[in-house]
């Protein structure tokens, strides 16, 4: 028999599945940030991918690349819900890119307690020019403990209630003034066969929005900020009993569109509710604007698209000028990366981040800056917008972050489930409450 | 972690012994790579399991503290039952439909291998591919039902937590019915003419025979598509992510995309990790449990011809 025939094709057959395990591996292990082989510095730079906010981070990228030839910085973008994981993963892994995108907040936290970001605070000390261009108040999520470890960019971003002038025409009714006016809107709408609310609720953050508003309005910001502080039992204030009450009032009466707890909003479903006219109002964050202009058709030039802050509630003790939402994005330094790459990282922030072409890139996209002074960029068919998200902005007495941001991952893990529950009328709003104190400080 | 649960090995054995010691390290390659990608991952579980991690800094060993915190999680005792229930139900529809068109393929001989390639497309999909259709096709809003104006088709698919079950089971039948169809025909088509020429004479009916000659013919390929069956579905994954995310609330949330969230969501790296060892556990007892139904392995197909 020809025996060594056989061997030698199996003997192949191990040498092809062992180069394929060895491929298989270097997959797993390069991430992008080091997959530049020449003797150029490569920078590693993860952030969001989609419109508005793409076009402008890569125009950014090109700029820097542009004017520092020697140095070179290399952009990944990644879908919304899809980023929160890949770049845990990769931290965790040691495989961060030179610079981290985030919320800051909670999720700042807890890369700060884990030694993985660069702390920025002496130099901002040293870049004080850096920091006077940017707004005081982005700082707060940036900050851990006292001390800076990312450096606010892109845009504020509170979150408003959007509606849909068309809408609100053909049925004959005046935009909400207060809580109450959104609970008598609520059956004329459905009457008509249009859903009061458009909502993403598989993404499970957008149901969030409105128990952060409701908590506000009624109570004001304490109590959140107890849970911020970790107090025992800071849920069980009743005023959050009474926000999740209504919370589930506004379910039952069919407020938000049928199919809600199905729709995600990274595939901007639920704008399209709003500019498709199938839904007449939606609670979001101010980016909303964007993604309408780019996939609404003429939806917003044509005025189509109104927006307010969130109402307050009749005897409530929350102040209706306060605001929640994303003071700002955020970029951190690994402190896992080359001194080289950090190098390149800060002057990256200190030159390109903060010049005038990024800031008219934001200001074009819809969005409210970071920068200082771009007022005199609200010039056009956004002008009446950026002014009003501006002010919402600057106006509030209280910009919180959004909760989920805030706390801790695995606090606001617990969180998004149970709000998804809510929404589902599973839980109680005792039931949702109890759950929740017993993750508390975590 | 997906692919650990190892086959039924029901292999024929052979009955010449001179080959066996010879061939032995044919199974090296195999052996290799789920040392590599199976055993090496699943001890690290396993460490993982008796540690507290949140995934980006340090692991501090911490004994059995992330046991007690996810078997005291009324979630994983959720997780487990949706797990089983999307497992029963998926078997009892893919089964009889499986078989059904696989006796039924094996017999048409004409457009056979036409029919086969179109039922093999399914498979060549990826499941994102095929949530992401499904989603859009069943958004309640913009979808199909919406779309063609069919009332019946305009409900509330993925956001009723009855529904959402039966949609995400449709699409894996859709999805594994013609895999499972193609194992049954070629399984139809071993079984000796002459049983049914015989049958035929002493008078059985079509049904008759299908009972009585086909069913127990194939009654290995049933156990070993059962097998697929079962321990795959512990693994849908990619799935029910984008289908449903686990939604609504938790109705759909199944044992693997519990161990994602705890991992990768909430960063509790060790509670995630033990979910993944109950995971294999379950697969491995399922495969046996299984294997043991079929009777002794090395019983042969053909007895009685």
């Amino acid at each position: 028999m020809s025996h060594s025939n056989l061997s030698r094709r199996n003997f192949l057959g191990l040498a092809v599945g062992t180069a394929g395990a060895a491929a298989l591996a270097a997959c797993g292990t390069s991430g992008p940030s080091t997959a530049s082989g020449s003797s150029k510095t490569a920078a590693g730079y993860w952030s969001l991918s989609g419109p508005p906010g793409q076009p402008i981070r890569q125009a950014a990228v090109d700029r820097f690349n542009k004017a520092n030839p020697s140095t070179k910085i290399t952009a990944t973008f990644f879908q919304n819900d899809a980023y929160k994981q890949k770049i845990k993963t990769a931290i965790g892994a040691g495989q961060a890119p030179t610079m981290i995108w985030g919320w800051g907040g909670g999720g700042l936290k807890a890369y700060v307690d884990a030694n993985q970001v660069v702390d920025l605070t002496d130099w901002f000390g040293q870049n004080a020019a850096v920091k006077q261009k940017l707004l005081p108040s982005s700082f707060g999520a940036a900050t851990v403990n006292g001390k800076i470890y990312a450096i606010p960019i892109e845009t504020v971003q509170p979150i408003v209630l959007f509606y849909n002038k068309k809408v609100f025409d053909a049925v004959g009714v005046q935009p909400p003034q207060s809580y109450g006016d959104i609970l008598d809107l609520i059956p004329k709408f459905n009457a008509k066969g249009i859903a009061p609310f458009s909502l993403g609720g598989q993404s499970r953050w957008t149901n969030m929005m409105w128990l952060e508003f409701l908590l506000d309005r009624q109570a004001g910001p304490d109590a959140f900020n107890n849970v911020f502080a970790g107090k025992a039992n800071a849920w069980s204030d009743p005023s959050v009993l009474e926000m999740l009450t209504k919370v589930q009032d506004l379910v039952k009466a069919k407020a938000f569109i049928k199919g809600f707890s199905s729709i995600t909003a990274d595939s901007n479903a639920d704008q399209a509710l709003l500019y498709t006219g199938k839904a007449a109002m939606m609670v979001h964050g101010s980016w909303s604007y964007g993604i309408q202009q780019a996939n609404g058709g003429d939806f917003v030039k044509s005025g189509g698209l109104g927006w307010m802050n969130f109402p307050g509630i009749d005897g409530g003790k929350g102040d209706p000028t306060d605001t929640v939402g994303n003071p700002g994005q955020y970029l951190s330094i690994s402190s896992k990366s080359s001194a080289a790459d950090q190098a390149v990282a800060k002057k990256f922030f200190s030159t390109t981040l903060i010049d005038d072409a990024e800031k008219a890139g934001w200001v074009k996209s819809g969005g409210v800056p970071v920068l200082t002074d771009s007022a005199s960029l609200f010039t056009g068919d956004d002008a009446q917008y950026l002014k009003d998200m501006s002010a919402i902005a600057s106006g509030a007495k209280v910009f919180a972050q959004s909760w989920d941001q805030a706390l801790s991952p695995t606090v606001a893990e617990t969180l998004l489930d149970n709000i998804a529950k809510l929404f589902q009328l599973q839980v109680s709003p005792q039931q949702w409450v109890d759950s929740m104190n017993g993750v508390i400080g975590q | 972690m997906t692919s650990l649960a190892p086959p039924a090995a029901r292999g024929k054995p052979s009955t010449g012994a001179g080959g066996r010691s010879g061939v032995a390290w044919m199974a090296l390659p195999a052996l290799l790579m789920f040392l590599a990608f199976g055993l090496v991952p699943l001890i690290g579980v396993l460490a993982l399991s008796f540690t507290t991690w949140d995934g980006i800094g340090a692991i501090h060993a911490s004994g059995l503290t992330s046991w007690r915190a996810a078997l005291s999680d009324p979630g994983l005792l959720h997780a487990l039952w949706v797990t089983f229930e999307i497992m029963a139900i998926s078997w009892l529809v893919q089964t009889p439909i499986s078989i059904l068109i696989g006796v039924f393929l094996a017999a048409f001989k004409k457009y056979r291998g036409f029919l086969a390639v179109l039922y093999f497309v399914p498979l060549l999909l990826s499941s994102a591919a095929i949530s992401i259709t499904f989603k859009a096709l069943l958004d309640p809003n913009f979808g199909i039902g919406a779309g063609f104006g069919i009332g019946v088709l305009k409900q509330d698919w993925l956001g009723d937590p009855r529904l959402a079950i039966g949609v995400l089971i449709f699409v894996v039948s859709w999805q594994y019915i013609p895999f499972h169809t193609l194992i049954y025909q070629g399984a139809v088509r071993q079984i000796p003419v002459s049983m049914y020429e015989a049958s035929q004479i002493d008078g059985a009916g079509r049904i008759r025979q299908f009972f009585s000659i086909t069913l127990p013919q194939i009654k290995y390929t049933i156990i070993t598509s059962s097998t697929l069956m079962v321990v795959g579905s512990l693994t849908f994954f990619d799935l029910i992510y984008v289908l449903t995310g686990g939604g609504p609330g938790d109705s759909t949330r199944t044992l693997a995309l519990e161990m994602y969230q705890k991992g990768f969501m909430a960063n509790l790296m060790g509670p995630a990790s033990v979910i993944a060892v109950i995971l294999v556990l379950v697969g491995l007892l399922l495969a046996q449990l299984l294997r043991r139904l079929g009777g002794r392995g090395d019983e042969s197909m053909a007895e009685g011809v």
